[in-house]
Order: C-alpha cells, then structure tokens, then sequence
C-alpha cells in the first residue's frame, strides 16, 4: 500500500470534517504514514479461508418488549445545547436564500 | 481507625470498620479530602471534587450503618458492600449534574443530564462518589499525557506518567486518594495504568459491565473496570458495577459469579493455586521489553509453580499482527463514534459566523487534541471508499485468528494465561510524545485480549528500577472470578515479599506545593 499523498491527507481531513492547518495538515501526513508502515505487515498474513469477527464475544440479541419508558426530559437533553429555541436545537440555515428562491 | 489509616485503609478494611463502629464514612471521606485538597495540586489526579455531595452521602451512609448496628449482624450484613466507600469515576462517565469532559477541550462546560448505568448502580450501593479523574483525551493514549487539562504524575516518582489511558484512576488509588475507582480499557488503559502505578486493574469480559452512560471510545473493543489496591477490593467493585442492562444490548446475561463477594484469603488463596494450569506465550516477551520487567515477571511465574501451579510455555502466533489489528479497528470504530461532536447539540461550539460545513470544521478542528485527530483521520481512511477492504476488513479477519489462538489455550485445558502487562515501567514525560507508533506499543500486551473480549487482570508483582511492574493474568470469557482469586493466592503467596513493604517513593514530594 502506497504513501498518503499531502492531497489524500486532506481528502481524509474534509471526510473526517476536521478544519486543520497546512502545519497540522503537514504533520499529519507524515505521523499518518509511519503509522500505515506498520499495517503494512497484514497483507502478509493469510485470510482467505477466515471470516471477519465485528466482535468476538457473541451472544443473543436480547429481546424486550415495546413499551414506553419515560424518556430525558427536554429541558434536560437541552441543558447542554449551544443555542436554543424554545424545545429546540438552534442550527444554522442550511439552506442558502438563493437556493431558496 | 483515624488519620493516616483511614488513608491507607483498604474498601475491605473501611468496610469492617463500617461495621465494628471503628470508624465512620464521613471521616474517611473528610481524611480523603483532605489529602486530595492537599496533594493533588502535584498529582494532578482529578478534574472534578463533589466535596459537599460525597459527603451528604456519607452521612447517609452512616445513619444507615447505625441503625444496623443498633438491629443486629443480620442488617448489617443485608447492606450493600459498597455503602459508604469512596469511589472515583474516570471522566468519561455521565453523572447527573457534574461536568463530564473525557478529557478533551469539545465536552468542556458539558454537564451530563442523566446518570449512566454503572455511576446509577453505584449511588444505588450507597458509595461515596468523590468525584472525576484525570484521562487521555476520548481515552486515545497511554499516559495521560493527551489530557486537554493537566498533568497528572505517577505517586512513584513525579518525574514519570502514571501510565493511561485511566491515568488519574490509577494514580488515585496509588496514592491513597481513594480505595477505589473505575476506568475504562479499551486496549490496556486500565491495566497498563495499574501496572505502572503499582495497583490492581481489571478488565472484563466485554459486556461483562453496561456501557450505557459512558463516552464510547470503540465500541467493539471498550470494556468498564476496577482499580484497587487487592484483588479483593477489585472484586467488590466489578460485583457492584457489573450485570446486564436494558440500555445496552451488549451487556450479558451470564450470571455474576457470587464468589466475587467472597474470594479466599491468605493460606485458602495461596492453596487454591496447586493444581492451576497456566500458559506462558513467549510471543509477550516482545523485543524491547526491559530486563527487570521480564525478571519480575519470571520470578512471579516461578512462585506460582512453586505453589504448585503448573506452567507451560505456549506460542499465541497471531499477537505480532495484534497491534496493526488494533489500530485499525480502533481508529475506524472512534472516527465513528466522534462523529456526534459536531458542536450542535452540546459540548463546545465554533457555529455562527459562515455556514454550517464551516461550523463544524472549526468546532471539530479546534475542540479535538492531536492524538484524537491522528485516531480520526487514521479511522476515516480506513474505512474510506477503496480501502474499507484492504484495511478494515482485512483487521476484522486477523481479529478471528486472534480470538482463535486464544480459543487453543482453553481448548488445551488452561486455567489462564500468565504474561507482562507492560514491557515497561513507567517513563518519564515526553519520552514518546514525539513518536506514536511508540507510544501504541506500551499496549502490545494488553489488547489482544480486548481484541478477543477476553477478561484480564494486572496485579503488582515486583520492582524494576524501584519502579512497580505487573503481572497480567488473562482469563476465558466470564471468568472474571477465577482471575482475581488466582491474584489474591498470588497476594498471599507473596505477602512478605521485601518489594511489597515499598510504599510509593514520592507521595511525601505530593504535599510539597499548590498547582
């Protein structure tokens, strides 16, 4: 597997929506690619016969059945939201006025 | 009991009190207090103190404790364990109404609206929450060196970390700040912690203990646990926090066992090892690891055998690719569930001026540290488009063949695995901070069992360079009891061993100023 490029590294931030600056862009990039040097060995070992485990402990799905439960109240799941509106999150528009109109 | 050995004392010890009226909740927590106030302007333990609430509890505690002794042994036994017994939460744990930061600049000023499961069994058991401890930003790291807010020192030499990702848990109960605490683990960060500071550390089995309430980290992989300072103490903790949970579908079923409440002590313990069948992976002795690591945990596994435990060498093939697996997986699993972060809802927020894309890179690009954005990024191009199978997948399978190797030891017959928890003793601060790829490999003995969910456990097991070394036991799916009453036989093996009289060197230097 080849080296991340300086435009794949910032392909990745704008995905990960990580705002950085060519420094952190830059620094990245090179921790990033030591780091991939030592995945490298993987393709070495042989998988072809072996299925993936999401998680190694496996039991039944619990069922329950479909009640409501009483839930946080809104001032509560509220009390941490940067900007409100009455029992809402205040967001910003996401539509432009141009597309709009 | 007062002053200093309340300090001291142990949860099994305070709780004997507790009962004989030796001594009161309220003064342990004061003395704790009292210390903490004192001290942790050096140690840097704690993020968050509930002075006044933990002693409100406290008192509760006692009252209770009276009325009981005035009814007779009867009630007093019918009480929770854990009422009245200080305990601290790593920060990554929702408690109604105190702040919750996990360590990173994102959550600071978030205050959690509800309890999470394991901080609403502990109020249910009457324990005395002290407050919230000091760890590596989103639980990325293993010195506590990535906080966003201090610095917290290992009470052994204040020159060195303490070990993380559950730094400030560790160095609490190393220091005597607190009997108890809980951290997380999601490739070693209870264990490797414990191991440096000279402590106990569980891992459980993964679902062992609820998640719910708890900042995920990775969530295939993070596993709730016990710090104490003996294998019983640890195990009056996981007997409180662990069971199933309706708020998580992962937490299992598989009933706790009550041997948990009642592990064998001195000559019972040092007995129940005759007979035990440990396997010795010589993978674990990884190059690089120092001298007097491997010697102390050698002479460990020699006194097993020569308490009649008996010991093989085995290979664990696939550990070598474990920590490529791990920082795979990892990574992917994180940058997924970071994603919620995105100044919105809660935590910090960069929204306002410009458009919405704008607002969540600013939020995200400023409020993350930078072992959480390497984590990220690593995570996002994992599973990015064209490489989700060359990296992603491909992990997801070396993780069977991991859990597999690990299957052969316990189709073999064995007991539990014996290995170092960390090639090292604690370093002094900066010495990885500039290369990552050795700061990840502090882990590479503790997360292939979080790879194969495995319960594991670090107890101290000696000295190198006057610094404390672990011993890590590993254990099948749900024998969480098993592994810490083969620690507490090998506490009472070595009871007299000169190593255990050395108390932490520095805790004098901890009183010396204010931060």
């Amino acid at each position: 597997m080849s080296e991340l490029t300086r435009a794949e590294v910032e392909r990745v931030a704008a995905l990960a929506r990580l705002g950085l600056t060519s420094d952190e862009l830059g620094k990245l990039q090179g921790d990033l690619n030591l780091i991939l040097e030592q995945w490298a060995h993987l393709t070495d070992v042989d998988t072809s016969s072996v299925p993936p485990s999401a998680q190694t402990i496996v039991q039944a799905m619990p069922l329950r059945e479909d009640v409501a439960e009483p839930s946080l109240p809104v001032d509560d799941a509220l009390q941490n939201a940067p900007a409100r509106s009455g029992d809402f999150v205040r967001v910003q528009a996401i539509l432009s006025e141009e597309a709009d109109g | 009991m007062s002053g200093e050995s309340l300090r001291r004392a142990t949860a099994t010890e305070i709780r004997a009190a507790f009962h004989s009226g030796a001594a009161t909740s309220r003064a342990v927590t004061d003395e704790l207090f009292a210390a903490i106030d004192r001290e942790d302007g050096v140690l840097g333990a704690w993020l968050h103190l509930r002075h006044e609430q933990a002693r409100a509890e406290a008192d509760r505690a006692d009252a209770r404790y009276a009325t009981a002794r005035a009814a007779g042994p009867a009630a007093l036994n019918a009480l929770p364990p854990l009422l009245g017994i200080p305990v601290a939460l790593k920060d990554l744990v929702n408690l109604t109404g105190t702040p919750t930061t996990a360590g990173s600049r994102i959550l600071e000023g978030y205050v959690s609206p509800y309890d999470a499961t394991i901080a609403a069994r502990l109020k249910e058991a009457g324990a005395v929450i002290l407050g919230k401890t000091n760890m590596d930003e989103f639980a990325m790291g293993s010195s506590t060196e990535f906080s966003a807010y201090k610095k917290t020192v290992n009470p052994w030499a204040i020159d060195r970390v303490p070990g993380g990702s559950s730094g400030g848990s560790s160095a609490a109960v190393a220091a005597f700040h607190a009997p108890l605490s809980i951290g997380t683990d999601t490739g070693g960060s209870i264990r490797q912690p414990a191991s440096l500071t000279g402590i106990v550390g569980m891992k459980p089995t993964y679902g062992r203990v609820s998640r719910y309430g708890i900042v995920a980290f990775a969530s295939s992989l993070d596993q709730v646990g016990p710090f104490a300072r003996t294998a019983q103490d640890a195990a009056l903790l996981l007997h409180a926090i662990a069971g199933a949970d309706a708020h998580d579908a992962t937490s299992s079923r598989s009933p706790l066992d009550a041997a948990l409440l009642n592990l064998p002590s001195g000559d019972a313990a040092a007995s129940a090892i005759r007979g035990k069948r440990f396997a010795l992976p010589k993978e674990y002795f990884v190059a690089g690891m120092e001298a007097g690591v491997e010697r102390a945990v050698r002479d460990a596994v020699a006194a097993l055998q020569a308490a009649g435990g008996i010991v093989e060498e085995v290979s664990l093939p696939t550990t070598e690719h474990a920590l490529a697996t791990y920082y795979i997986v990892a990574p992917a699993e994180a940058s997924a569930n970071l994603a919620r972060y995105d100044g919105v809802r809660y935590g910090a927020s960069k929204h306002g001026g410009g458009d919405l894309l704008n607002g969540y890179l600013e939020t995200r690009g400023r409020g993350f540290g930078p072992e959480v954005r390497r984590r990220i990024m690593l995570g996002t191009y994992a599973l990015s488009a064209g490489y989700y199978d060359a990296y992603y997948v491909k992990a997801q399978k070396v993780r069977t063949l991991i859990a597999r190797d690990f299957d052969r030891i316990w189709a073999a017959g064995f007991d539990a695995i014996v290995a170092p928890t960390s090639p090292q003793v604690a370093w002094k601060f900066g010495a990885k901070m500039s290369d990552p790829v050795s700061m990840y490999l502090a882990d590479a003995c503790t997360l292939p069992a979080n790879m194969a969910g495995l319960p594991g456990v670090s107890i101290p097991c000696g000295l190198s360079e006057n610094l404390p070394v672990g011993l890590q036991l590993i254990g099948k799916p749900w024998s969480e009891a098993e592994l810490l009453s083969i620690s507490a036989g090998y506490e009472a093996l070595t009871a007299t061993a000169a190593w255990r009289a050395v108390a932490p060197h520095d805790l004098t230097k901890l009183g010396g100023g204010a931060a």
